[in-house]
């Protein structure tokens, strides 16, 4: 029998003694325990193919700016998948939410002409309601969140068909939402690009490329790179500094022993439905602004563009484990990759092949990756 | 108000699920410093009892007292402010989140204005550093997942955890029960640590010689009711686990077999 009367342990005055069966852990080992790092491998490699085989044009200011605004919208949509998938849950309507929020966006400037800025503003807060709602079917009835928001995906792509029909008299395209829209610091914060004094100045002194007329190449960054940049550093803070985003993970790891220790799951878990649809209005604003028009096919297929960029960016299926910014650098080999083919002379159709190749490798790597931190044998 | 008065004390206490009776008249009490066991077979209604005491459910009837005075818990919040912790069996760690992250999970102390209101980790680490440190677990990095724990580390730290935040009493379901010998005894020395603080412990399992090993007063559950509670003095290792099969059928089938069951 055990005798209890002694210490716990023998050892540990002053220096608590080594564990001689454990190693001591490498730098390398601390480095593979951060989910990121096999999307920031990823980035490196695909940098080092195109570097090889494609044109030197791609890697000019001009050809990264090509390169970084699809990847940024993308992007914004795989940050906020990514949280979600960390919480443990998914959202397979964000792309039919990009839609969606298309037509009520730009009903609210073309039909009920409406400040752009109230727009935008009831144009998200249609998006959290119906995220919300999406969180409270899954979390009422247990269903698995893959069949709720297929469902959805469903619905709204429907509604975006019906409803631009119905707003339109027939047609599946809104057109003059950029007219109607108007001008105004809103709209520049919503279009267009940012940073233009820098870009004419950086071009005055003969940093960046020129035309002869002395106009930089590239005028500005646009603002939706700008957005997927800022949303990426502050959904990392959120994630590893904040209370909110251990109950992420907590939430995402085991709901049950989460609730146990007073974790509120199914707010959290709402909260990051109402995100995701959220992150797909803004996405939904930002092109609607930039083309002037919506129409019921856009955002075809990003759900599962967005899950895929999350999945390279480490986050597991199961939830509990991932990265922001690893979705970050997700939706940059993406962008790379989808672009950067038509700068090389391979066939551009060899992009979905590649895509698929990508993301089984990093499923692969991530379950790796989770035997060893959890020291799963 | 008494400071002699049981921690947490419970009289005929009876909880019906539907048609369902699956508590029908328990009593029990454990008092500061002390450690009771409740021990009693698959069925005999130690889950309902510990979920009620938790707070999870509410009693159909009897009597449920906190330091003296009657309460009734809404929810595990509630149990919890009382100070009252229970630490589940498989349920108490999430293995993918590090140690500081799990220790503190519900409860992180902040610090700044929000919108920068952001969790104190550099106090996090520091403070799961030293109470892993008493209990005798060496964690060279808090940030290691809890994954990389042994179970009895695992229990450990939840144990540790709930000991840190203030509870006055803990109520134990199986600690042991998924362990090994050596895990097992690091866990029932913990207990008896706890114990030492002053603290009450109910301690469920039906492990007898686990429940012998630290516990000093012993509640037999069977078939929703209690069956009675010895002292330690009173009662020998054999006779407990006899009326804890309730029935002599255990003893033939060990003598069959040559030893202890």
């Amino acid at each position: 029998m055990v005798d209890i009367t002694q210490p716990v342990n023998a050892a540990p005055v002053g220096r608590p003694a080594q564990d001689e069966r454990l190693k001591e852990t490498s730098l390398l080992t601390r480095l593979m325990r951060r989910p990121e790092l096999g999307a920031l491998a990823g980035l490196v490699l695909v940098t080092l193919f195109f570097l090889a085989t494609a044109d030197a044009s791609m890697f000019t200011l001009a050809g990264l700016m090509n390169i970084l605004a699809p990847a940024s919208q993308l992007g914004i949509l795989a940050i906020a998948a990514a949280l979600l998938m960390i919480g443990g849950e998914f959202d397979l309507s964000i792309g039919s939410m990009i839609a969606f929020a298309g037509l009520v966006f730009g009903s609210f400037v073309v039909l009920t002409e409406w400040p752009l800025l109230l727009a935008i503003a009831a144009t998200f807060v249609v998006a959290g309601l119906i995220g919300g709602l999406n969180g409270q079917i899954v979390i009422r009835t247990k269903l698995p969140s893959f069949i709720v928001t297929l469902a959805f995906l469903f619905i709204l792509r429907g509604l975006a068909l019906v409803g631009l029909k119905w707003a339109t008299g027939g047609s599946t395209q809104l057109r003059g939402v950029g007219g109607e829209a108007g001008e105004g610091w809103v709209r520049e914060i919503f279009s267009g690009n940012a940073f233009e004094g820098l870009f004419a100045w950086l071009a005055a002194n003969d940093l960046i490329d020129k035309f002869p007329t002395g106009l930089p190449t590239v005028t500005g960054i646009p603002v939706s790179i700008v957005w997927f940049v800022l949303f990426a550093l502050v959904a990392t803070w959120v994630l590893l500094r904040t209370r909110a985003g251990n109950w992420i993970f907590a939430a995402g790891g085991d709901p049950n022993a989460a609730r146990n220790s007073g974790v509120p799951v199914d707010r959290v878990k709402t909260a990051l439905f109402m995100l995701t649809a959220c992150s797909a209005a803004l996405v939904a604003v930002l092109t609607v602004l930039d083309a002037g028009s919506t129409d019921a096919r856009r955002g075809f297929q990003k759900e599962f563009e967005a899950i895929i960029a999350a999945v390279i960016g480490g986050s597991l299926l199961t939830g509990g484990y991932g990265s922001a910014i690893g979705a970050f650098f997700g939706a940059i080999i993406f962008g790379m990759v989808s672009i950067g083919l038509t700068y090389t002379r391979f066939d551009a159709d060899w992009f979905q092949v590649f895509l698929g190749a990508m993301l089984l490798l990093a499923v692969l790597f991530n379950n790796f990756i989770r035997r060893k931190v959890t020291g799963e044998r | 108000m008494a400071t002699n008065a049981p921690l947490i004390e419970v009289r005929n206490l009876v909880k019906h699920f539907g048609s369902v009776i699956a508590l029908s008249g328990v009593s029990l009490s454990v008092h500061r410093g002390e450690v009771m066991c409740l021990l009693g077979d698959n069925g005999a209604g130690k889950s309902t009892l510990i979920k009620t005491l938790a707070g999870v459910h509410k009693p159909t009837s009897g009597d449920f007292l906190v330091e003296g005075r009657p309460v009734s818990f809404q929810s595990p919040r509630d149990a919890l402010d009382a100070g009252i912790a229970t630490v589940y069996q498989d349920l108490a760690m999430i293995p993918l989140m590090s140690v500081t992250r799990n220790f503190f999970m519900g409860r992180e102390p902040v610090k700044g204005a929000w919108p920068f209101r952001r969790v104190d980790f550099a106090y996090c680490d520091a403070v799961t550093r030293e109470e892993m440190h008493k209990i005798g677990i060496d964690v060279r990095d808090p940030h290691q997942a809890v994954g990389t724990l042994s179970g009895g580390e695992r229990q450990c730290v939840a144990i540790a955890r709930a000991v840190y935040f203030g509870a006055k009493v803990l109520i134990l379901d199986e600690p042991t029960s998924a362990l090994g010998v050596a895990q097992t005894s690091m866990v029932l020395k913990y207990i008896h640590q706890v114990r030492q603080k002053g603290l009450g412990v109910i301690f469920i399992t039906h492990n007898v010689r686990h429940a012998y090993a630290v516990g000093d007063r012993f509640t037999i559950l069977n078939r929703g009711k209690t069956l009675g509670t010895y002292a330690k003095t009173e009662i020998a290792i054999d006779e407990l686990q006899n009326l804890m099969a309730g029935g002599k059928e255990l003893q033939a089938v060990s003598e069959e077999l040559g030893g202890m069951v």
